[in-house]
Formats: C-alpha cells, sequence, structure tokens
C-alpha cells in the first residue's frame, strides 16, 4: 500500500476498508516530514504526539464500528496563522513566537469534531504578508519543484507540504492570492471561497474586508471534501454570511457540456509569460473541447486592481495590526519584519487625515467599480478562467529587495478578493518544468461552478 | 494629486501614529521604497469615480446584531497566559503617570 500519493478521498476509504489504520497513516506522514522537512522547510511546528493520539482516537471509532466523519483520521496541516489552542501560533513572526492561543479557530474547531489529524503548523510570510514565504521570520520554504525557487506565498508552507506528500491537504489564508498562488507555483490545488462562507475567527487578521480560510489539497475532489467542513455560518464572526449550507460534492459530477467560459482579454496582457500563457491556453483549450462555450469578457478596471488592493490592505493591515503592543500577548512591536513595517506605515498613511480621501476612499470607490466589472461579466459567463500567476516559481531573493517587483506577483489574484468571489487554482500543466495553475472564479456562493469546472479538467 | 512629482511621505510622522520605532537603516531603506509604491498606487487618480459609492463588505452585509446575552468566554488565566508581567489577574502595563510620592 503506497500511502504517500493518497488523496483524502482514498484516505478515507482505506480507514473505512481498514486496509490501513490512521495511526499507520499518521506514522508514516510524521516519518514524511522527518525525511523530507529539512530540505523544504514548511514546518514550523510539529505536533506529533497530539496528531498519534487524535489517530488512536479514530482507529477506536473504526474498531467499533462507529460513524466516521468525512475527514476523521486523515493527516494534514494547517497554516501558522490560524490559531490552535495549546499548540504555538506565530504567524511566522518573532512578535509571537512564544504565544499559545487559549483558543481554537472555528475552522480548527470544525476539524477537531471531525476527528482530523493535525501534523503541524506550516511556514509562511510573516503575517500572511508576501508572495514567497522569504518574508517568514523562521526560514524560507522552498518550492518541492525545485529547491532554488520559491514556493509562493503566503501559504508557501502548506502548498509545499501538500506537493511533497508531508501531508494529505492543508489549510491555508488568502487575502490576496495566497492560497491560490503558491497552489499555483507548487503544482497543487488551493480554493479561495466567497468572502464569509468560512469563519474568520481566530485567523490571525490581515486585512479584515479581504481574508479567507481554505483548502490545499491534491484534487479537486478533496478541495470540495474540505469545505463542505469548513464552511459555515459562525456567530462569532460577524462578517460570515448565513446562508443555507451546500453539498459541494455533488458539483463534482457535472458536466461542462455548454457552460459559458469566460476569458478576459485584460488577463492576456504583456505581462503574462509567454510558456504560461500557452498552458492557460491549452487548458481552456481542454474545457472547449469539453462542450464549454468560450466567451470573451472585459474587466476594464483590472489595471487599477493591484493599485486598489495595496491601498485598501495596508489600511486594514495598521488597524488589525495594531493589537500587537506587546503587553496582553507577544514581542514588542519593534520585531516586526521589514515587509510588515512597510505595509503598516502606508496604510497608517493612507487612512491618515489629509490623505484619506486620496489613497482609502479613492481605493474603496474603485474597488466598487472592479466589483460592477464582474457582475457585468457575470451576466455573460458562468465562470471566468485565466492565469493565476504571470510567471511560474523564480528564484528565492530574487525579488526580495524590490518590494513592487514582489507585488506585481499578484496581478491575477487581488479581484477575487476585492470582489469577495471564490477563486480557485487548478494545476494544469508546466512550463521550463514548472508548474502552471489556472485561476477559475466564479460569483458569490457559487464553489459548485468552479469545482465543476476543476473537476472536468482533472479528469477529462 | 500632483503626478508630476515623487509622493512624499513624513516617515517620523507616520510611524508615530502606528506606533513603531525605525532604526536608521530601515528609515533610509523605506524612504527609498515607500515613495515607489505611493506613486504605482497613485495612478487611481486617473480613475473617474464620480457618484461612485465606497465598497465595503464584499457581500453588503450590514449591521449583524446579536442577543445581549452573556456567553461563556476566557477565563481570566486563560486571557492572562500569554502576558509578560500581570499582579492580581490584571495585565501589568508602564506607568503613564509618575505616582505622587
Amino acid at each position: 500500500m503506497r500511502f504517500d500519493k493518497l488523496t483524502i478521498s482514498q484516505a478515507r476509504a482505506g480507514l473505512k476498508n481498514k486496509q490501513f489504520s490512521s495511526t499507520e497513516l499518521t506514522k508514516f506522514y510524521l516519518s514524511q516530514i522527518k525525511k523530507k522537512d529539512a530540505a523544504i522547510g514548511a514546518f514550523i511546528t510539529i505536533t506529533g504526539e497530539v496528531a498519534l493520539k487524535e489517530a488512536k482516537n479514530v482507529d477506536e471509532l473504526i474498531t467499533n464500528n462507529q460513524e466516521l466523519p468525512p475527514l476523521a483520521g486523515i493527516p494534514c496541516a494547517i497554516k501558522d496563522v490560524i490559531c490552535t489552542k495549546g499548540i504555538r501560533t506565530t504567524a511566522a513572526s518573532k512578535i509571537l513566537e512564544d504565544f499559545i492561543p487559549p483558543y481554537d479557530a472555528t475552522v480548527v474547531a470544525k476539524l477537531k469534531e471531525n476527528h482530523v489529524v493535525i501534523l503541524g503548523k506550516t511556514n509562511c510570510d510573516e503575517f500572511a504578508m508576501g508572495a514567497s514565504t522569504e518574508n517568514s521570520a523562521y526560514f524560507p520554504t522552498k518550492n518541492p519543484n525545485d529547491i532554488i525557487r520559491v514556493p509562493g506565498g503566503s501559504s508557501g508552507g502548506s502548498a509545499a507540504a501538500v506537493a511533497t506528500d508531508m501531508c494529505i491537504w492543508a489549510l491555508g489564508s488568502d487575502t490576496g492570492g495566497s492560497i491560490r498562488q503558491p497552489a499555483s507555483l507548487c503544482g497543487v490545488v488551493g480554493l479561495k471561497p466567497t468572502y464569509g462562507l468560512v469563519s474568520r475567527y481566530g485567523l490571525i487578521s490581515m486585512a479584515s474586508s479581504l481574508d479567507q480560510i481554505g483548502p490545499i489539497t491534491k484534487t479537486v475532489e478533496d478541495a470540495a471534501a474540505v469545505l463542505d467542513i469548513i464552511s459555515g455560518h459562525d456567530p462569532f464572526d460577524a462578517t460570515s454570511t448565513n446562508i443555507k449550507k451546500q453539498e459541494y460534492r455533488k458539483a463534482l459530477k457535472v458536466g461542462v457540456k455548454g457552460l459559458k467560459v469566460g476569458v478576459a482579454r485584460e488577463y492576456f496582457s504583456q505581462g503574462l509569460d509567454g510558456g504560461v500563457r500557452k498552458v492557460i491556453e491549452k487548458a481552456i483549450g481542454k474545457l472547449k473541447s469539453q462542450g464549454a462555450k468560450i466567451i470573451e469578457v472585459s474587466l476594464p478596471h483590472q489595471e487599477y486592481a493591484l493599485a486598489t488592493y495595496y491601498l485598501i490592505m495596508p489600511a486594514e493591515v495598521s488597524a488589525n495590526l495594531a493589537r500587537f503592543d506587546g503587553i496582553r500577548f507577544g514581542q514588542p512591536r519593534d520585531h516586526f519584519g521589514d515587509e510588515v513595517k512597510r505595509r503598516i506605515i502606508l496604510g497608517t498613511y493612507a487612512l491618515s487625515s489629509g490623505y484619506y480621501d486620496q489613497y482609502y476612499l479613492k481605493a474603496a470607490k474603485v474597488r466598487n467599480l472592479i466589483k460592477k466589472d464582474f457582475e457585468r461579466a457575470f451576466r455573460q459567463a458562468d465562470v471566468i478562467c485565466g492565469p493565476v500567476s504571470p510567471t511560474v516559481a523564480w528564484k528565492l531573493g530574487e525579488k526580495v529587495d524590490d518590494p513592487l517587483k514582489m507585488y506585481l506577483s499578484d496581478i491575477y489574484t487581488v479581484t477575487a478578493n476585492l470582489v469577495g468571489i471564490p477563486a480557485i487554482s487548478a494545476p494544469v500543466g508546466f512550463s521550463d518544468g514548472l508548474p502552471v495553475g489556472l485561476q477559475i472564479m466564479a460569483p458569490h456562493f457559487r464553489e459548485d461552478l468552479i469545482l465543476q469546472v476543476g473537476c472536468n479538467l482533472e479528469n477529462g | 494629486m500632483n503626478k508630476s512629482k515623487k509622493p512624499k511621505i513624513d516617515i517620523d510622522y507616520v510611524t508615530k501614529l502606528a506606533n513603531l520605532e525605525l532604526t536608521p537603516k530601515e528609515i533610509k531603506k523605506f524612504s527609498k521604497q515607500l515613495p515607489q509604491i505611493l506613486e504605482y498606487v497613485g495612478k487611481l487618480s486617473e480613475v473617474d469615480t464620480k457618484n461612485v459609492s465606497p465598497l465595503a463588505h464584499a457581500a453588503g452585509l450590514k449591521n449583524v446584531w446579536r442577543k445581549d446575552e452573556v456567553i461563556p468566554s476566557l477565563t481570566p488565566q486563560e486571557a492572562l497566559a500569554n502576558a509578560k508581567e500581570t499582579h492580581n489577574d490584571l495585565f501589568k502595563v508602564k506607568a503613564i503617570f509618575d505616582a505622587e510620592p
């Protein structure tokens, strides 16, 4: 039995059919981490004891032929910006190097109810700020496809862990692309849910109107399985929406015949690497051959999306990171890394008297225009497909000294956060030997369409 | 906004507002990087936003209420567990006023 390369679906079947135990599975993945993580640097904290304890619980459930929740006994990893009670949570910052949360994030509580096995906390850019995981105050994570390259960010640790089979699936968070971009660069699936679908309670806040927690998995089917568990209204998160719970796995069986796939001309401009472009066009071509209708749409304000994001996000960051006073928890504020300080300063400036109208308020208005662009586009198309990242993974150190250059990697992903719509990165090929992800976006709460398209690409 | 001049940012003033202390090295580095970023985001001034209202919550959620009922929360011990200094179940902070003898 090959324990690596297992998907959630396969692991669940194996556990239910008593082909193997959760303890065997967990021991295997802990040994994978021991073997591989020195070279990759995906984990900040490894929780072997906790993991094996839960695995034992699950094995007892199986032995007693009790009902097994969908994700029970299946080893996963959690991005270190998500609070886990009693387990060190650092946000990859020196500020929180000895912070032990006294509570679980709602998503963690849901996973624990499901008897999920948590292997550890994964590395990321400090406070989720970055596109390469190089801003981690601890160490950079390497891209498993080529270890001199970045895994992307900010959920680089989670993406690398899934890509190297150090866990079966992981949780990440996405504010401007931080789930989708590392998924694209590492060759795995990463889904950012609709804003409000997944509770942010216990997620160390970066930008409150943009943040979402989401799954990073090996397959689209697995992403649906995780979404089923982590989504849902939470009274502890006043921004979470109260809509009827959907069964995302139903969407996986639907074909794409007649589905209108929008392709925005603005996504295929100069900045897009030629090799990446070819892979994306091939994937869209595949959808066409499966019966989808390809429609050209326009998103006229796309060129302003990044500027809008890099005003709204730092502004919200400056407010959210004010809580780190070194008194109630954490180290003093001089322990922040460079990128965090830059964004706090930018945000404070954009909100300050005399500049608020020109910067923050202006950006909030352009945000509305971007939303209207998408409303118009979604009247013509069911989903919108395009690249996730303008390039494949770049070399470590290549962009660290040029913040603006680093920001430009987010150019295709920030819009989904600004508008609040769901978006996925699905691996669709390679360019120069490095993974390329296709981005699929849908209207609010239409994760079913995304999963439908993603699954067709995966299985077709 | 004057587009021909590179935007200037009073780093000393802003860092005071943000309760951040920068080293001289950081001030030098940020003084170069921040105006570049501000120049980039400044291109929003090209967009006509007359009669456009600002967008806050993506799904338009407003005024989410709950009953004014007390429910279990953190115990004082849990809440204080990560503090550097505590005193009588309270967070200890630096004095703002000098104590009168």
